[in-house]
Order: C-alpha cells, then structure tokens, then sequence
C-alpha cells in the first residue's frame, strides 16, 4: 500500500501531531506515504469562497504532482480531502465543467487521475479493520470515545462518497476495533464553525460547547477527530468554552491516529500526545493506559 | 426586507450571475425553510439562509451582497445535503460571496473576507499557510490586536506555531496560478 501524501499546512504547523501520529501508525501498518513535493495550500475555505477557479486549481495543482508519481493520494486533513475531492469530481465533470480553464491556469491536463482518500478510509478499507484488530496489543476497554466527524469528510456526499452523511460509522468501527467503546451520539455531524474560529469567535465558542455538552451527556471520555482544524477549534478553544459558558469540560480532542497509535503501543514521544492542548494525561491514567512523555 | 422589487431584468441578470459563479438554479427554491431549520449558524445571521435565497429569486442584489448571512456562513453543507429541490444553498452563498468579494461590497461582517484576502495573501506568497504572520496581519488589520495573543506562548512551546515562513517551493508556479486564475475572472489579481 503506497500512496501520494497530501499532508496540507496544518499538519506542518497547528497539527504536526496529527501528521507524527500518522506516520507513526502508517509505519507500523506497513502503509507508505510518499509526500507530494513542493505541494501547495489548498485554498481551504478562503478560497472556495472568494474564487471558484482558484479553488479548484490549487488542488489541481498538488494532484497533477501525484498523477505523475502514479500513485493515488491520501489526506489527513477534512478541508483538504473535500477540496481534493471536489477538484477531482469537477475535472471528470463532463458538461459544465470548467476543466478547460483550470487546465489554462494550472498549466497542465489533468483530469482525476489519482483518486483521493481520507486516511480513515486507506485504514479501515485498504489495511482493513481485521487486520487493525489483530495488532492492537494495549487495553482501551475502559475507554469511551465519542467519534466526531464535523462537516466536510460526509458532505456534500456526491462528491465525497465517504459514508452515511447522517450517521458515519467508520471511525466508530476504528474504536470498536481498537478495543474501545464508541458511544451512540447525535453531534457527529454537527458543524464546529471551521474557519470563523478567528473571526467570529463567539459562534465557535457557542458551536463548541454544543459538542462537547451533547458527548458529555453520552458519556463521552474524550472526543475523536479526523480533521485539523475540527481538533483547532475543540482542543484550544476549551478553555475559553468554559470560561465563557461556566462550564467544566475537560474532555481530550485525539486524532483518531494517536488512538490507533495508544492501542498499537507506539511510544506517547511519536504520537504527540504531549501537543494536545487539553491533556489526556489523566485520562490515559485513569483507564490504565501509559502516561504521556 | 422591504423595499421595492428590482425590473425583471434586473432580477434575471442577477440570478444568472449567481449560476455563472458557480450556484444551481435558485428559481428551484420553494421555500419550505429546510436549510434554516438545520443551519447551525442561523442564529446569528442578519437574513435565515431561506431569506437569502429569497431575495435571490427576486433580485434584491444589494440586500443579499452586503448581508452578513452570505459571510457567516460556515460552509458546513447541512442545507445542501437537506434541501429537497436540490438547489444546494451553501452553493448559492458561495457564489454571493465571490461577487461580494470581486466587487469589493462592503458587510458590517467585515473580518471575513478580511481574513479571507490575508489567507490566500499567504498562499500566494509562501505556497502554504504562514499561521503566526497571518494572525499578526489579522490582528492588525481588523483591529482585534491582542485577539488570541494568550494562546500564543503555549502554542509556540508546543511547536503548533512557527516563527519562520514555510518554504516556497514553486513560487513562479503560484504566482501565474493567482493571476490567471484573477484574469479568467475579470478580477484584481
């Protein structure tokens, strides 16, 4: 299993755990992850919502890179994997389309050759979650996890065909497998407020503190995310939450990678678990699991 | 949102500059109010996300362009997955916006597309997202100057923030991106 990296800016800035946690698990699952070189931003939202061209051709950009290496491309980040997606439905578009002008502006003829995955589904597809359950070697049975999949990885669902839109049941199948238990929650899908978290902090801090409360009430531990900036937005932002709210939530926003890495026995050094704003220190103590580096 | 309606024609060149950016047909909307009730930011809009695609069919161009709706939109898709015609709102609000941004119409939400400008500055200059000089830029620019400062030593401590820009890597590519892309546009690159 070998695939084109898109590791997107925020996993070489705000989220370098995510990215050490999924090549630390990558590795020890036998997946290669051959990063895109010279790859670019995807334009995120602020592209999508400034200029329809941009936002396709950006990514159009990273993915003409991977086409060349013959490989199909993995993403870690929500943002980048519905952008990378989108950009792949629209070049294979055949009416409408607007492929002829991004080829002009990206300088290229690229048409959806590499197909784009989430790294959630290169685990619990390509590697398998039999396979997955047969190297877990550590105890997380005392361990509740509310699977939080935020917006872009189920929608829309044409273009990302990723899973059920209203009840996604992939990264709970992951905990399942690992050993842990996935609680029954009705906020998997709710919105975070993404990329308002600097601009309208207050509608953040209000979409937050929904989530957290309706995982608490389910008898959540601790939050699961698959995105970078879903995990920004619930793990720096907490301790605000509660001060504004009066609140006292102290619940740890994983990356379902540092998950996958606890129950695999890779060192807490390698998962970045000492990154997490909200500490899963005790936690991890509480349900017998090793202590954080 | 009361006032006197647009001239047919008006309203139809409207509506076509929405679908030429990018939006389904907005004529498809029959109110039934779907992508407000499950809309988690409508809350805080100035016009409910039916509203907006509301006045789109009727042409109230400069209502719906300098709303704070079209900009606080989260983009999280909940309507468009939900709406029964399939006239995929949160598409419709990306098309207001790129026509707001184009023309330079002014929202009392005016951070956002700030932001917006400051991000793709970014990308522009540095192929990737510079996070500890855009949220400087951000914070002068908007006036918030010590919004977030507190988080920033912690986050600097946990190597999450780096004082050095990233690598561009094809510098010469991205810009010829941005320009033709503004050129096909017939907008200021």
């Amino acid at each position: 299993m070998r695939y084109a990296y898109y590791p997107g800016c925020s996993l070489h800035s705000t989220a370098r755990d995510y990215d050490l946690s999924a090549r630390a698990v990558c590795r020890a699952l036998g997946i290669e992850l051959e990063e895109i070189p010279g790859w670019v931003c995807c334009g995120a939202s602020s592209a999508h919502m400034t200029s329809e061209l941009l936002s396709i051709a950006l990514p159009v950009h990273n993915l003409s890179i991977a086409k060349e290496m013959g490989l199909d491309t993995v993403a870690c980040c929500a943002e980048c994997y519905s952008r990378l997606k989108i950009a792949n439905h629209e070049m294979r578009a055949r009416k409408n389309g607007r492929a002829g002008e991004v080829d002009e502006v990206v300088g290229s003829t690229y048409r959806g050759e590499s197909r784009v995955k989430h790294l959630l589904e290169v685990v619990a597809g390509d590697y398998g979650l039999d396979a997955l359950r047969e190297r877990v070697v550590d105890d997380l049975s005392d361990l509740s996890v509310a699977a939080y999949y935020g917006c872009l990885l189920v929608r829309p669902p044409e273009v990302t065909g990723f899973d059920d839109p209203d009840q996604p049941m992939i990264m709970d199948h992951i905990v399942t497998a690992l050993g842990a238990k996935a609680v029954e929650w009705p906020y998997k899908t709710e919105c975070c407020g993404s990329s308002l978290s600097l601009t309208r902090t207050d509608i953040v801090l209000k979409l937050c503190h929904d989530i957290y409360q309706k995982a608490a009430d389910h008898g959540a531990d601790c939050l699961l995310v698959a995105c970078p900036l879903c995990q920004a937005n619930l793990d720096m932002r907490q301790l605000q939450v509660n001060r504004q709210y009066g609140t006292t939530f102290e619940l740890p926003v994983l990356y379902f990678t540092q998950l996958i890495g606890l129950a695999l026995g890779i060192s807490s050094a390698d998962l970045g678990l000492s990154k997490l704003m909200v500490s899963p220190q005790k936690l991890l103590a509480r349900v017998g699991l090793r202590q954080p580096a | 949102m009361s006032q006197e309606l647009p001239s047919k024609e008006s309203r139809l060149a409207f509506i076509r500059q929405v679908r030429e950016k990018g939006a389904e047909d907005p004529a498809l909307c029959y109110q039934c109010g779907k992508c407000t009730a499950g809309c988690p930011v409508a809350y805080a809009m100035d016009y409910p996300p039916h509203q907006i695609m509301r006045g789109v069919q009727l042409g109230m161009r400069d209502v719906v362009l300098s709303s704070r709706t079209i900009w606080l939109c989260a983009a999280c898709e909940t309507c468009s997955t939900r709406c029964p015609q399939g006239v995929e709102p949160a598409g419709v609000m990306d098309a207001l916006r790129r026509i707001a941004y184009a023309e330079g119409i002014r929202s009392p939400e005016r951070e956002v597309p700030l932001f917006h400008s400051i991000f793709l500055g970014s990308v522009r200059l540095f192929g990737r997202i510079f996070e500890a000089a855009m949220i400087g830029s951000y914070n002068v620019l908007s006036g918030h100057l010590t919004k977030d400062v507190p988080m920033a030593p912690k986050m600097l401590l946990k190597g999450k923030l780096s004082l050095l820009p990233p690598r561009a890597e094809d510098g010469k590519a991205l810009r010829r991106i941005f320009a033709k892309a503004a050129e096909l546009e017939g907008r200021q690159g």
